[in-house]
């Protein structure tokens, strides 16, 4: 079994007992000095982080009141949306572009992906696997919608409206051309390993690029 | 510094200029009234410019030296709010065109001994951020940590991010756009012809004899306060609600012509004390040069020319019921910043004020401005 995410890196502290644990993988791995573009950046916390990173961070974050809590911590962030919003960013202008929780939420997520590595030379995407044994179980034996802590709301009340599981995502991107250069796979706040991921993995992350 | 004449409350200058206009002519001498506040320290790196509105003025935080009322900010400028004389220094000047020190169709045209009036040359916002850059010069700032507005105000702020970009650090765009829509063009031209259709106006001479096109001015200030406020402002504010005048009983309706409704005695409230602190004819050059404004048409038809290779921080907010300046015309602006790869913060803030949002009580803009601003002077 793997360990359990370090929680305590000090140039998180402070942020790291309430920081996702797909955040905090991202924050490891973003290079030092980096320009990166937090697409659902929520209330700015991972680009807080990587602002300490001496990163040039920039969000887009849907959320009205979200947005305000980023800008008034001093984050260049941008009320919109990303399957509208993304368009308007010129080529290659960022070294990363992150996508959080939002894929399955896209209206179109094979344009969300493209723009994405686009914009950014690299891309971390993450999202919750519908693949993973609870939600089958839920599905198979319940006859019932799953609602679990990485599915948590009800059918008619969740955003979710492209539901996607490990294997999807990497028939996806292969069909695509696109490079995978690491993947997490996570089980509430615990990592394992890709052997059997798409059963056993509640969250996964990816590394892309073009 | 304190002893130094050029900072202070209620000072004006007269720049030899002259002051080429984009429409060709050559302004000489340029007056412009203006206000500081705070000191400029050593290192000149806390200086902020402060654009107004379309009937504002330089009072921005002090006493209107007519109306008696505070100034037209004080919710974001004064002591503990984010636009702080105690950290900044804040220069607050009368846009060219205007009528409250800074040179306009009322000042006298030295070539004449007479006022300008139509004779004062059609000016650009473009012309009134020249002006406003002299001035700086004179008072000896360089460099601009901030320069703010709303409405009007932030067509300057965008004006100036792509005139003079080296000297704007951050730019506070709010409630605003980079060009003047078809819609705000027809509410304008509405209140021009309400004044020249005004025969006290008589062709602008109206300074010497016969008083100012009052009646005109006041319509078209009726006009224009529509436009800042929300239909649902106005139905909470008024609804249908009738006038209680003496004589009459309580909400009864007079079957005349008089102020019948509370918003229509309110309106005419608004057009008649306007007239007071307003010159007909800077209405009409400032709502001029207002239609004029197209920041895309200088840059070649794409607004993210205007900011190529800026190195400006931005910070743009709409509200979503404003509908003179909607969040669209500011996600446009963001959608340029964005193509050029600009530092760009953007949010939609509810309130329902409509336009006038800006002006009023919405604590979530002081947050917003005073977490941008303190985050660009940490840099």
């Amino acid at each position: 079994m793997p360990a359990p995410l370090d929680f305590a890196r000090d140039e998180r502290n402070g942020y790291m007992s309430e920081l996702r644990p797909d955040l905090a993988i991202i924050a490891d791995h973003v290079k030092r000095g980096s320009r990166v573009l937090d697409v659902g950046c929520g209330d700015g916390e991972l680009m807080d982080i990587l602002r300490a990173k001496g990163c040039d961070a920039r969000g887009i974050e849907i959320d009205r009141d979200n947005v305000s809590l980023a800008v008034a911590r001093g984050l260049s962030v941008v009320q919109g949306d990303a399957d509208t919003d993304l368009v308007n960013y010129p080529d290659d202008a960022y070294d990363y572009a992150i996508l959080s929780q939002t894929l399955q939420s896209a209206r179109v997520p094979d344009k969300v992906l493209a723009d994405l590595l686009r914009i950014g030379q690299r891309a971390f995407v993450s999202f919750p696997n519908f693949a993973y044994w609870r939600v089958r179980w839920s599905l198979a034996w319940g006859g019932r919608m799953p609602v679990t802590p990485a599915l948590p709301v009800s059918w008619y009340e969740t955003q979710n409206i492209h539901q996607l599981t490990i294997d999807d995502f990497r028939a996806f991107v292969a069909e695509r051309g696109v490079t995978v250069e690491n993947a997490w796979f996570l089980t509430g706040d615990r990592r394992r390993g890709a052997a059997g991921a798409n059963l056993l993995a509640e969250h996964a992350l990816f590394l892309l690029k073009r | 510094m304190t002893d130094d004449s050029r900072f202070g409350l209620a000072r004006t200058v007269t720049l030899p200029g002259p002051l080429l206009l984009d429409g060709g002519a050559r302004l000489s001498p340029v007056d412009i009234a203006y206000e500081t506040y705070g000191t400029l320290d050593a290192a000149g790196s806390n200086a902020i410019l402060l654009c107004h509105a379309l009937t504002g003025d330089q009072h921005v935080a002090s006493t209107h030296p007519i109306t008696g009322k505070p100034g037209w900010w004080t919710r974001m400028v004064g002591p503990g709010k984010p636009i702080d004389p105690a950290r900044h220094f804040i220069v607050c000047a009368n846009v060219l065109g205007s009528c409250l020190g800074s040179s306009g169709p009322a000042s006298i045209d030295v070539a004449t001994g007479a006022p300008y009036a139509m004779r004062f040359p059609v000016i650009t916002l473009r012309d009134m951020v020249r002006a406003q850059a002299m001035l700086l010069d004179h008072l000896g700032v360089g460099m601009l940590s901030a320069v703010v507005g709303g409405s009007m105000g932030g067509m300057q702020v965008l004006q100036w991010a792509a005139t003079y970009p080296e000297r704007v650090q951050s730019a506070v765009v709010i409630a605003s756009a980079a060009r003047h829509s078809a819609q705000n063009i027809a509410f304008h031209e509405v209140g021009r012809q309400a004044i020249m259709a005004d025969p006290k106006w008589r062709g602008g001479d109206y300074y010497d004899d016969g008083g100012p096109p009052a009646a005109g001015l006041a319509v078209a200030r009726m006009a224009a306060h529509i436009t800042y406020l929300s239909e649902a402002g106005l139905t909470e504010k008024f609804g249908r609600r009738l006038q209680a005048r003496a004589g009459n009983q309580e909400g009864a309706k007079s079957f005349g012509f008089d102020a019948d409704f509370q918003i229509e005695s309110y309106l005419r409230h608004q057009g008649i004390s306007f007239v007071d602190r307003f010159d007909a004819n800077s209405y009409l050059y400032i709502t001029r040069a207002m239609d004029y404004f197209d920041l895309a048409e200088e840059h070649g038809g794409l607004l993210a020319n205007a900011f190529k290779g800026t190195r400006t921080r931005f910070c743009v907010a709409s509200f979503d019921t404003d509908w003179l300046y909607p969040t669209s015309e500011s996600r446009a602006v963001v959608h340029a910043l964005n193509a050029a790869g600009a530092a760009v913060s953007f949010v939609e803030l509810s309130s329902p004020f409509g336009h006038d949002a800006f002006l009023l009580d919405v604590p979530e803009l002081n947050r917003v401005v005073d977490g941008f601003l303190r985050a660009g002077e940490a840099a």
